[in-house]
């Protein structure tokens, strides 16, 4: 079943010539994106967040939320890239039927869309480390973690994205996940405050949503209080990746060659 | 060798079997049609022979591999121009053959050397920078046929590659047809254009429903099923009708024409317009598009 080969990094390098063509568009909302966030968050919410208590300390308000937003970008980037740009390509620039008529197989272009969201999802958590290292927002050298940890749950966001491709009617069904999924899970996942100032029930349903670990585990990352729970918390994110790219593959090839 | 070895292939979507036990066989060099009225099953046996669709059953054997065991070496060696322009949008006109050439792990110089040529083939070397979007739909039909090139494929496979181009597009796409099959290339084709499969093709099937109604050259075929001569008679009134009846000559009866079929057709004919005068009758050869219509019948489809 899993009929997979490195030829599939061919379509990677399709995407990524894409990419290239247009890489000042591609490259500026990444880059403006967090200093938005953190001139948003730092000057005008700062102002009033003085301190935010952390596994016993007060950390800044801005060193609190650094990790969650490049977490956030993660997140974005990656299912962003595998649900509306991966369906564009399938559905109405029929590239993948072209590529079909080529040795590469189905699974070879749908784990390439998911290793390519993953690489989106890599840039833009990379250009937000870039920009809160800058700031001193990041303890160095553990946030170099950051770096592999981002291209893996860039994977698991971009393999659940594919799991909402291989099922949506039309384009405009991606409403649905973003609204019902995406944003909740930016909201309530522990970027902006932390989950402990939660109920109890919420901060069950909060353990719940795949970016509460990505949020967590970066965040011990940046301020270098790495242990075991952040271990616990990648493999969560591993296994839920390892997953959808199951089903993702499976539901692809099914929706394909109908 | 045969390049195509297809038995009792069957392809079943949700129970309606799309091919219904069709076999055929393509040998090397040959230009091979596949003609039939939409929803035949035309595109569906293409698919299945570029291992897009996997049979449900039967055997099929492709460029003396099993197409479903061996599907990256099967499509190794063919090349594809789809019924829908899938052409990459993103990508140049040269991007859109380099990039198509890296899938088949076709790089570098070797790569760019081989998009030139074909881009000179199809006479787009001009565009080459230009982006798909600016290209007319007959340019775009020649590029797709560029690409579906840029691997040297034995088998060359061209699903509809004239629908909605004009007059001059079809008969360039047809020379570059005829300029490969001369190279060595093994040609299957599927079109709605009689003139076209009659002009291109050394032998085609037609399919109606999922199975092949007959097979043969085209030559053969209208010999078999329209004679030389078919006359045409309008309006198709009672009295005409009666005359062919009592001739005992084969003709077809639409609302408003009589198709006479005659292997003697001047002779025929003469006796036709002594007898109803020259007005709204007309002689002319049978052609593969009478066969089509006399085996699939005239009614609509879809």
């Amino acid at each position: 079943m899993m009929n997979i080969s490195l030829r599939s990094m061919r379509v990677w390098q399709r995407n990524f010539d894409v990419y290239l063509v247009t890489w000042k568009v591609n490259f500026i909302p990444p880059l403006l994106e967090p200093l938005l966030y953190l001139f948003a968050f730092g000057i005008g919410l700062g102002q009033l967040v003085k301190d935010v208590p952390y596994e016993g300390a007060q950390v800044s308000y801005l060193r609190f939320i650094a990790p969650g937003l490049i977490a956030t970008a993660v997140m974005n980037h990656g299912f962003f890239e595998t649900t509306y740009s991966s369906f564009v390509r399938m559905y109405y620039q029929k590239t993948f039927d072209a590529m079909l008529s080529t040795p590469l197989t189905i699974e070879d272009v749908v784990m390439a869309e998911m290793i390519w969201g993953a690489t989106k999802a890599l840039f833009a958590g990379s250009i937000m480390f870039v920009v809160t290292l800058l700031f001193g927002l990041l303890s160095m050298p553990m946030a170099l973690w950051i770096i592999p940890v981002a291209f893996l749950s860039g994977l698991t966001f971009s393999a659940m994205g594919m799991c909402f491709t291989a099922y949506v009617k039309n384009i405009e069904m991606f409403n649905f996940p973003v609204f019902l999924f995406i944003t909740p899970m930016f909201l309530f996942s522990g970027v902006f405050f932390p989950l402990s100032s939660l109920p109890a029930w919420a901060q069950a349903v909060a353990w719940c949503l795949p970016l509460t670990f990505l949020v967590s585990s970066l965040r011990s990352i940046a301020l270098g209080s790495f242990g075991m729970a952040v271990i616990w918390q990648i493999l969560v994110l591993a296994a839920l990746g390892f997953a959808c790219v199951l089903i993702s593959l499976s539901a692809m090839k099914k929706r394909l060659l109908k | 060798m045969d390049i195509i070895r297809a038995t009792d292939l069957v392809k079943t979507f949700r129970h309606a079997a799309a091919v219904d036990h069709i076999s055929l066989r393509v040998s090397r060099q040959e230009c091979f049609g596949i003609l039939g009225p939409n929803g035949a099953g035309k595109t569906t046996t293409v698919k299945m022979i570029y291992c897009f669709f996997e049979p449900t059953s039967g055997k099929l054997e492709v460029l003396g591999e099993d197409a479903r065991k061996n599907i990256r070496r099967v499509k190794e060696g063919i090349g594809v121009c789809p019924q829908e322009n899938n052409l990459d949008p993103d990508l140049t006109v040269i991007e859109n053959l380099r990039v198509f050439a890296r899938y088949f792990d076709i790089v570098g110089a070797r790569a760019l050397s081989r998009c030139e040529e074909l881009l000179r083939f199809v006479g787009l070397y001009g565009k080459r920078h230009s982006v798909i979007d600016e290209l007319s739909g007959g340019m775009k039909r020649r590029l797709i046929i560029a690409r579906s090139l840029v691997n040297s494929p034995r088998l060359l496979i061209l699903d509809e590659p004239t629908t909605g181009l004009d007059p001059q597009a079809r008969h360039q796409i047809w020379e570059s047809i005829i300029s490969l099959k001369k190279s060595g290339t093994t040609v299957l084709l599927t079109t709605h254009y009689m003139d076209e499969a009659t002009h291109l093709c050394d032998r085609l099937v037609i399919m109606d429903k999922g199975k092949i109604v007959v097979e043969g050259s085209p030559k053969e075929l209208i010999r078999q099923y329209a004679g030389s001569h078919v006359i045409e008679i309008s309006p198709a009134g009672e009295a005409a009708g009666n005359y062919l009846k009592q001739k005992g000559l084969t003709f077809e009866k639409t609302p408003t024409h009589f198709f006479v079929y005659a292997q003697k057709g001047p002779e025929v004919f003469s006796d036709i317009t002594l007898k109803f005068g020259e007005s709204g009758c007309a002689l002319r050869m049978a052609n593969l598009e009478d066969v089509f219509l006399k085996l699939t019948g005239r009614e609509l489809r879809e």
